[in-house]
């Protein structure tokens, strides 16, 4: 029964509302205290916290809304983010560090610099990504403790 | 370099975290975009730049950064400054630009981060 416990591990879950550009970060924040609170190691937190935070970003700037999902394991970290659209037309081109479809208001925000999704493959072990235009994105990633 | 020389010398005030004065910080990188931050900046960096929105305190957040610098005399809302106390993260606001405050505190010895091998 422990063991099972064990296995599934601790899960976290938030809702990340498209434009909300003040909160964006909140999910994050919380994420990287529970970690924090559980005694992972630093750098495990650190590289969660960025990922998380770039996909936040992600779903506030660029989709209809969505959720970010974290499973704490004992030998792991899984990330889920998953959006409700409206997907990206060209998955590849949209993984290339300076690629953007961000509006100005955006940038002069501080984002849509074309490396969000980059930096999500690059501070993770795993990385997957699935969308389709006109569907849904979700993107997942995985951090071994 | 220690915050409290920082702030001496871009002529500098404190808008948060007058207390963590003694903190030290081993590099410096000037930035508007949080991205770049995100991808390039470790702990125990002192970011400079000039966007004052609630996504920089949580930027610095994330990698667990010590202090911010905005430069050009930008004032952030109140909200973004109480977000910094919250979060234990310095704040100073200097009248320079981003490239003159960054030649001061290079030209004083903090030298800015290593990019692929290259210093930033």
């Amino acid at each position: 029964m422990d063991s099972n416990k064990n296995n599934i591990g601790i899960k976290l879950e938030y809702e990340v509302k498209k434009d909300d550009f003040t909160r964006a970060g909140e999910a994050s924040s919380n994420i990287k205290k529970v970690l924090r609170q559980l005694g992972i190691d630093s750098d495990v937190i650190r590289r969660t916290a960025i990922a998380t935070y770039e996909a936040e970003i992600n779903i506030v700037i660029h989709s209809e809304g969505g959720t970010i999902t974290v499973y704490i394991k004992p030998d792991r970290i899984e990330m889920i983010a998953e959006d409700s659209g409206p997907g990206i037309e060209d998955v590849r081109l949209a993984m290339q560090e300076g690629f953007s479809t961000a509006s100005n208001k955006i940038r002069e925000l501080g984002f849509g610099a074309g490396m969000g999704l980059p930096n999500m493959k690059k501070y993770t072990d795993e990385f997957y990504i699935d969308s389709q235009k006109g569907g849904s994105t979700t993107v997942k990633m995985t951090i071994y403790i | 370099m220690l915050i409290k020389d920082i702030k001496e010398l871009l002529d500098a005030e404190f808008l948060a975290g007058y207390e963590y004065a003694e903190r030290e910080v081993n590099a410096a990188f000037g930035c508007d975009l949080m991205s770049d931050v995100l991808a390039f900046v470790d702990d125990k960096v002192v970011l400079l730049t000039g966007l004052t929105n609630p996504q920089v305190i949580r930027t610095a957040e994330m990698l667990d950064l010590n202090a911010i610098v905005f430069v050009r005399g930008k004032i952030p809302p109140k909200e973004v400054i109480d977000l910094a106390n919250e979060m234990k993260i310095v704040l100073l606001a200097t009248n320079h630009t981003l490239y003159t405050a960054c030649g001061i505190l290079f030209s004083n010895g903090l030298k800015g981060i290593t990019i692929g091998g290259v210093e930033g």
